[in-house]
């Protein structure tokens, strides 16, 4: 029973990783009053990239930098339309996503022949589990050695990063200058207009952080958690990421809870594939697959407190004119 | 046309000529990286879709998706709400379809079905939009993010009910038994004489999209009921100022539109399927917005989009299997860039133009 939970919670960490990195992504566009339905797209991007520079030069982190660099891109893409040409960001977010799943679909099967996958990546190339010091001494105590040298130990660096950009996240937004000023831009980009700081560059800034941290999201798809690229790989973690961040009301710390409680739900939901549980049957997987957007939907109606979006999310600044 | 402005021809037909014509631009680059040449390209798109009986007939079957899904969105974009979720909404719509089809197929013919599987089609998915209307209206929840969500619980709940209640006995093809004659429409051109599609799956959907369309026509622009809508769209404060009740508008406005989505269900299930199965919307839904987009919300220009799309999805097929280094991804590629040209980048070219229109009109307009 202990180890059945180990290996759930395990699995639990493998399975948030990427929907953390990408809420939390999503955190810094959307506090800087950027709505973002466009992670999905930038992690696929990320991801293909990731894989494909992964296969080609034989390096992991070359990998990770062309992910980041794909999904910047794409994030920038976005700061065009909404933050420079004022656009629909909704609108945008869906341009993106269609770019992200077709582009590719398209040039992996143009480069690789493979069906759109990218070759499988091996040794260098993928992102090695980490041993953490004393594991292999601790495995046998009792209780610590399980949850030490199973649930904390033997990760990738990306999952090591993930959690601790959750901290660092929250240091950005509420203890530097940088933060104040982003999560005034949200609220108020008239205030911080007038304070003689440029709405557009702050707003810029935010959506290159968003770049940054969905790449890490999707390298960790395709060069750490699989060994390869797949069509479509992303299959909607985007769309958990956006309902996480909702879910916890754009904070970074709540972001990790709802990221690690949705990682939950999927490995259990991976668990109990086809397996009767004493006294219900057959659990509904779908059921539990459903679960985190039903859970989202719940919280934005306000039966269980209420998620209020940053004040200025999902609308352009114009400056006034005399 | 005061200063700033541009005529009327030009926001409506102009611009969006521009932002297409700038999409189809970069995805010739696209191609042209391909290592292919784009003019051939595009001659073998258009041929695709145009060119030949069985071409024209999937086009129109194509268009038929995307002029139900644009209006869905169109009709939401009237009262400022974004309809995200025609994709949840037209798969839902499949199971009013499906239990419309599966009860009446063996006892009557088509036509007695048809009112049916369209009331079927069009109340699942109104139901659909119906929580996230309500949940905007009363408790104040955006209906973007609600939508989105509402989309992924479709999915989940329609693979649990195709999988483990509707399944056919004895299968394992997560869809239902294949509809007898009385579930099925008849296609286009056993009505049409003298007209052959083909094997194409063009059928009497089309007529009724076309029908939806002249009466989202009537309603927006000649009813008391489209009056508040695009009042309530164009200003929220002043509408109910004017007693327009903005609870009961969101939630009207949201079923109609919900209820266009589903109808995409009539097309795709009874039209051409003839049982429901999973993911048949395939992100039609979803470029619903761009169709919604690009024919400015308008019905006309929606019928124009949509069937700009329908040739795109037809004449990419054709490409795809003519230049085989481009796959039918390339589709979804030309599909975003229209979205993000004619959609988010929508205002880029506006200044240069206005300025043009400016340079052009400055002579006539300035004082002697």
């Amino acid at each position: 029973m202990f180890d059945t939970l180990i290996l759930i919670l395990d699995s639990t960490v493998r399975l948030s990783t990427p929907l953390l990195l990408a809420a939390l992504a999503g955190l810094y566009s959307e506090r800087s009053g950027v709505f973002d339905i466009g992670l999905e797209g930038k992690m696929l991007g990320a991801a293909f990239a990731a894989g494909a520079a992964a296969a080609v030069t034989g390096s992991a982190w070359i990998g990770l930098g062309a992910g980041i660099a794909v999904s910047i891109a794409l994030a920038l893409v976005h700061g065009f339309a909404c933050i420079t040409n004022r656009g629909n960001q909704i609108v945008s977010g869906v341009a993106i996503n269609f770019l992200a799943i077709g582009l590719t679909a398209l040039l992996g099967q143009d480069w690789f022949r493979q069906g759109g996958r990218t070759p499988p990546v091996t040794g260098d190339a993928r992102f090695e589990t980490l041993v953490l010091p004393f594991a292999d001494a601790l495995r046998e105590v009792p209780v610590i050695g399980g949850i030490y040298s199973e649930l904390l130990s033997g990760h990738n660096i990306l999952v090591y990063i993930a959690f601790l950009a959750v901290p660092f996240t929250w240091w950005v937004l509420f203890r530097t200058r940088f933060g104040l000023r982003l999560r005034a831009v949200g609220e108020n980009p008239a205030a911080v207009d007038t304070a003689g700081i440029s709405v557009t560059w702050l707003r810029y800034r935010a959506v290159i952080c968003t770049g940054i941290l969905c790449g890490i999201a999707g390298a960790y798809l395709s060069v750490a958690q699989s060994a390869g690229f797949i069509k479509d790989m992303t299959a909607g973690k985007g769309f958990i990421a956006l309902a996480a961040l909702i879910f916890a009301k754009w904070k970074p710390v709540p972001v990790m809870f709802a990221c690690l409680l949705f990682g939950f739900l999927d490995a259990v939901a991976i668990r109990l594939q086809g397996q009767q549980v004493p006294g219900i049957g057959e659990v509904p997987v779908q059921a539990i697959q459903a679960l985190p957007y039903i859970l989202t939907v719940v919280l934005l109606a306000g039966f269980i407190g209420r998620a209020v979006p940053p004040k200025a999310g999902g609308t352009a600044y114009v400056k006034e004119r005399s | 046309m005061t200063a700033g402005q541009m005529p009327r021809w030009a926001d409506y037909i102009l611009m969006p000529a521009i932002n297409v014509a700038a999409a189809f631009f970069v995805s010739g680059l696209v191609v042209l990286a391909i290592g292919e040449n784009p003019i051939d390209a595009v001659r073998i798109l258009v041929w695709g879709a145009f060119g030949w009986n069985e071409g024209i007939g999937f086009t129109l079957f194509y268009a038929t998706n995307f002029i139900f899904t644009g209006l869905a969105v169109a009709v939401a974009f009237h009262a400022s709400l974004f309809n995200i979720g025609g994709e949840g909404q037209a798969y839902i719509g499949g199971l009013g379809v499906a239990f419309a089809c599966l009860a009446l197929d063996r006892f009557v013919p088509w036509w007695v079905t048809l009112p049916f599987a369209v009331a079927g089609a069009a109340a699942f998915g109104a139901a659909w939009a119906y929580i996230p209307a309500v949940l905007q209206a009363k408790r104040g929840s955006h209906v973007v993010i609600t939508t989105i969500m509402f989309n992924f619980i479709a999915a989940s709940l329609m693979v649990y009910l195709l999988v483990n209640v509707m399944a056919k006995e004895g299968s394992m093809q997560p869809e239902t038994r294949t509809f007898e004659d009385g579930g099925r429409l008849p296609l286009l051109d056993t009505i049409l004489p003298g007209v052959d599609f083909g094997s194409a799956p063009a059928n009497l959907s089309f007529v009724l999209a076309l029908i939806a369309c002249v009466f989202t026509w009537v309603l927006i622009w000649r009813t008391k009921l489209g009056y508040e809508i695009r009042t309530f769209g164009a200003n929220q404060t002043a509408a109910v100022y004017a007693g327009i009740s903005p609870v009961r508008i969101t939630v009207i406005t949201m079923l109609i539109s919900g209820a266009m989505a589903g109808m995409m269900a009539v097309n795709e299930i009874m039209g051409s399927q003839h049982r429901l199965l999973i993911e048949f919307v395939s992100g039609y839904g979803f470029v619903g917005i761009a169709v919604a987009l690009m024919g400015r919300s308008h019905p006309l220009g929606i019928l124009f989009a949509a069937l700009l799309f329908g040739m795109l999805y037809q004449g990419g097929a054709e490409l795809a299997f003519e230049m085989p280094a481009i796959t039918r991804d390339m589709i979804v590629v030309i599909q975003a860039l229209v979205i993000l040209f004619a959609g988010a980048l929508e205002h880029m070219f506006r200044p240069a133009l206005i300025k043009l229109f400016g340079v052009l009109s400055a002579p006539a307009t300035r004082p002697a």
